[in-house]
């Protein structure tokens, strides 16, 4: 088992709306599958995560939730009913290490006065100080405020986003990182602090070129479909992803030497198979410089390049790429990530057992010194925990 | 105390965003990170990506490298010479944490692979990060992120349905992986502090990023179901949209998340007849007739000015080839160690007396003879 947190205990009070129980559960979860001890409280009504669908099965249930699964093994559950049972909280407090909760349930300075060493970590869409403290906000707007929405979709229809909810994800990352930067500091001191993370911060750090462009080159970046941006000198964009004979594939015509190197095997992989493309076989690889083509000589190529990728399928240029050494993806769905070789040579699927079936888990984010964080065990159910931590707790 | 990671020394090789983004949330953080790298093969960042200043292309014009290595100490080594890699080594001896992010085994073959960097020091933090992990058929596939994140699965969660997918800014799974990244090495630290133990760590940035899709992963493994991209709208709320306002390319995003939110949501909208149907006053009503409600919406939205709100993330800092340039704060504050996001990234080989000659003690003869023999190059 990974230990690297062993004997840390983490308290995770759920959040009261569907984006701050999201951003909690994550930051809690990677966590306790680092090694540390997490108690998750939830309200006597439960974690309003249960409620999200898909369900298992399609068939509603507080145990069934997809997200709820995906976000709560690895931890002990209890109930709480706050602030009623605060007494409770206290008590569940001087034993731990981390609180990870959205708004201040416990604020710092009532959590500094119960436990100095406490680390305590607040998730919230905007952060606990500034104009826009306290707003509410699901993912939406928290990646709208970002900047993050405008960088997606295409340039003549309105911004899109991901359609699974991905900035309590990332709010929930930057939380346990928060959380261990503390830990790090209180080595030193001693001491807790409060860690104070928003989610229109975290969501800023998915588009950084833009910024960079924006300050050293006044450029200002727009969403530009399926192509991308900020590659050219002289302005012109490249095409990212493609239609293929089955789907989409992922790629780029670029430059430096893996670019160069990616080019010079893509015409002859379409020399290979005989495919005209008169102006792609053409292109003197050894010095092609990408960032001073004009949009017309890029669109030429790629006009070549559309042609040939609707004669092979996602399979085909999976395979293809590897073999060649070349850049390039297929745009997979779940199905094709769940067949990928690579991630089955390397162990990454944990069958785990979840009302009576068995799933394939996505496995651990990493391997530490060989060994991949496990799924020890399942979400809890509703307060299946009760007895053994508040029992121990008023014991 | 002024920082969380103060008296942590860091060496990190590697390019591009991935790996040296990792080292620039340590640096903010108080670890004297120095970055490795070598003027005979540039990181792209330095060398192909724009923007450049003034668009004239050099190593110390380049924006993305100062803004993704902000905070470190930069020098520079011809690792294809033994002499480099013997100082390489050397720094290594005296650091906490090693940061590479290669292709699997290119380190191995200039002599630094993990063998060699735990024999300079035993109780080292090693992590390796690149695009498909250590081991597997696809573990030397070299792949940029934007192409990566298609390969996760985001992409084909992202745009309207029955329409091509578009792409996610930038290389979206980098930053996922450089998040878990700083995580895996603050908790090898935390372990080290308990036990005095090392550890090496293995992240495929493409097993970090299917962190973020569990859900939809775990809907396929139990239903069968094949999750794909639908617009803006969601399982749950409804209405929920980006919707157009007056201006050109200007838009509002709002969600209604129940029956309340919505009786709230229609007065605010007007009060008009229309959203007093009472089969709208429903999660099942809104949800059957949801697209003739986003008609109504923005109609409302498009008479409508938007306000953007600011928060300060960006800090300005100085650089010799750039004048001036922004870096971004982590985004959580710490009541007590705060980041110190102050420092912009090193001019190619800035940090080269002050390391080599100052924490490695070479001799003014010395580091002037391996000088000349190429080997800072």
């Amino acid at each position: 088992m990974i230990d690297l947190l062993d004997g840390l205990r983490v308290i995770e009070i759920a959040g009261d709306d569907i984006w701050g129980a999201t951003a909690v559960a994550h930051a809690a979860r990677i966590l306790a599958d680092l090694g540390a001890n997490v108690i998750k409280v939830e309200p006597p009504a439960g974690d309003p995560v249960r409620a999200v669908p898909p369900f298992l099965h399609d068939q509603a249930g507080p145990d069934r939730g997809l997200l709820w699964i995906a976000l709560n093994a690895n931890k002990r559950g209890v109930r709480l009913d706050l602030p009623r049972e605060r007494d409770r909280l206290r008590t569940l407090l001087s034993s731990a290490d981390v609180l990870v909760q959205t708004r201040e349930v416990v604020d710092a300075a009532t959590a500094a006065s119960w436990s100095p060493s406490l680390v305590v970590v607040n998730v919230t869409p905007y952060g606990l100080s500034g104009p826009l403290a306290g707003v509410p906000a699901s993912d939406l707007e928290v990646t709208a405020s970002s900047g993050a929405l405008a960088l997606a979709g295409e340039p003549d229809r309105a911004p899109v986003r991901t359609t699974l909810p991905q900035s309590p994800f990332w709010s929930g990352m930057y939380a346990a990182m928060g959380a261990l930067f503390a830990l790090a500091a209180r080595a030193a001191t001693r001491r807790g602090q409060q860690v104070d993370v928003s989610g229109q911060a975290s969501m800023v750090t998915v588009h950084p070129p833009a910024c960079v462009h924006w300050d050293v080159a006044k450029e200002e970046h727009r969403r530009l479909g399926a192509f991308l941006i900020g590659r050219s000198r002289v302005g012109a964009r490249f095409r990212n992803i493609w239609e293929c004979a089955d789907g989409h594939v992922s790629f780029a015509i670029q430059g430096g030497p893996i670019g160069r190197h990616t080019g010079r095997m893509l015409a002859s992989w379409m020399n290979e198979r005989r495919f005209t493309a008169p102006r792609f076989t053409a292109v003197e690889w050894d010095t092609f410089d990408n960032r001073t083509l004009t949009q017309e000589q890029v669109d030429a190529l790629e006009r070549e390049v559309a042609a040939f990728f609707r004669t092979i399928t996602k399979r085909e240029f999976f395979a293809g790429v590897i073999e060649r050494n070349m850049l390039g993806y297929p745009v997979a769905d779940a199905s094709d990530v769940y067949a990928d070789e690579q991630l089955r040579a390397r162990e990454f699927w944990q069958d785990t057992p979840i009302d009576g079936i068995t799933l394939p888990f996505p496995g651990g984010f990493a391997l530490f010194d060989g060994e991949r964080p496990r799924i020890r065990r399942g979400p809890p159910r509703l307060g299946e925990h009760d007895a053994e931590v508040l029992g121990a707790v008023t014991a | 105390m002024t920082a969380a990671l103060e008296g942590t020394r860091v060496v990190e090789l590697g390019w591009a965003a991935a790996g040296p983004l990792v080292g620039t949330y340590l640096a903010q953080h108080g670890a004297d990170v120095i970055h490795v790298e070598s003027s005979t093969a540039l990181d792209p960042f330095r060398s192909t990506y724009p923007p450049f200043r003034d668009n004239v292309v050099g190593p110390d014009r380049a924006g993305m490298f100062a803004f993704y290595n902000a905070g470190k100490r930069g020098v520079t080594l011809d690792l294809k010479q033994p002499r480099a890699v013997e100082l390489a080594l050397r720094l290594v001896k005296t650091a906490d944490v090693v940061i590479e992010s290669f292709p699997a085994g290119t380190l191995a073959r200039r002599g630094l692979g993990q063998d060699a960097l735990r024999r300079a020091r035993a109780d080292l933090v090693i992590l390796s990060s690149c695009n498909q992990g250590q081991t597997g058929p696809h573990a030397q596939h070299p792949g940029y992120g934007s192409q990566l994140t298609a390969l996760a699965g985001f992409n084909e969660l992202l745009g309207e349905p029955g329409r091509t997918p578009v792409i996610l800014y930038g290389p979206y799974i980098d930053y996922i992986a450089v998040g878990y990244g700083v995580i895996a090495i603050l908790a090898a630290l935390e372990r080290h502090r308990r036990t005095g133990e090392g550890c090496v760590i293995d992240l495929s940035q493409y097993e970090a990023g299917l962190q973020f899709l569990a859900p939809a992963l775990l809907e396929h493994a139990a239903n069968g179901t094949v999750p794909t991209r639908d617009a803006d709208h969601d399982r749950v709320a409804v209405p929920h949209g980006v919707y157009p306002t007056r201006g050109d390319d200007r838009w509002v995003a709002l969600s209604v998340w129940s029956d309340d939110e919505w009786s709230r949501f229609r007065v605010a909208l007007g009060d008009d007849d229309w959203s007093r149907d009472a089969e709208l006053a429903t999660t099942a009503g809104r949800r059957e007739r949801e697209a003739e409600l986003d008609d109504h919406i923005a109609a409302w939205t498009r008479t409508r000015t938007r306000e953007l709100a600011h928060r300060g993330v960006w800090r300005r800092a100085a650089h010799a080839g750039l004048g001036e340039v922004g870096l971004m704060a982590p985004p959580f504050g710490l009541s007590e160690t705060p980041a110190r996001p102050d420092r912009a990234g090193p001019t190619l080989g800035e940090h080269n007396e002050a390391v080599f000659k100052g924490l490695l003690g070479l001799s003014a003869d010395e580091y002037a003879s391996l000088a000349a023999d190429g080997v800072f190059a």
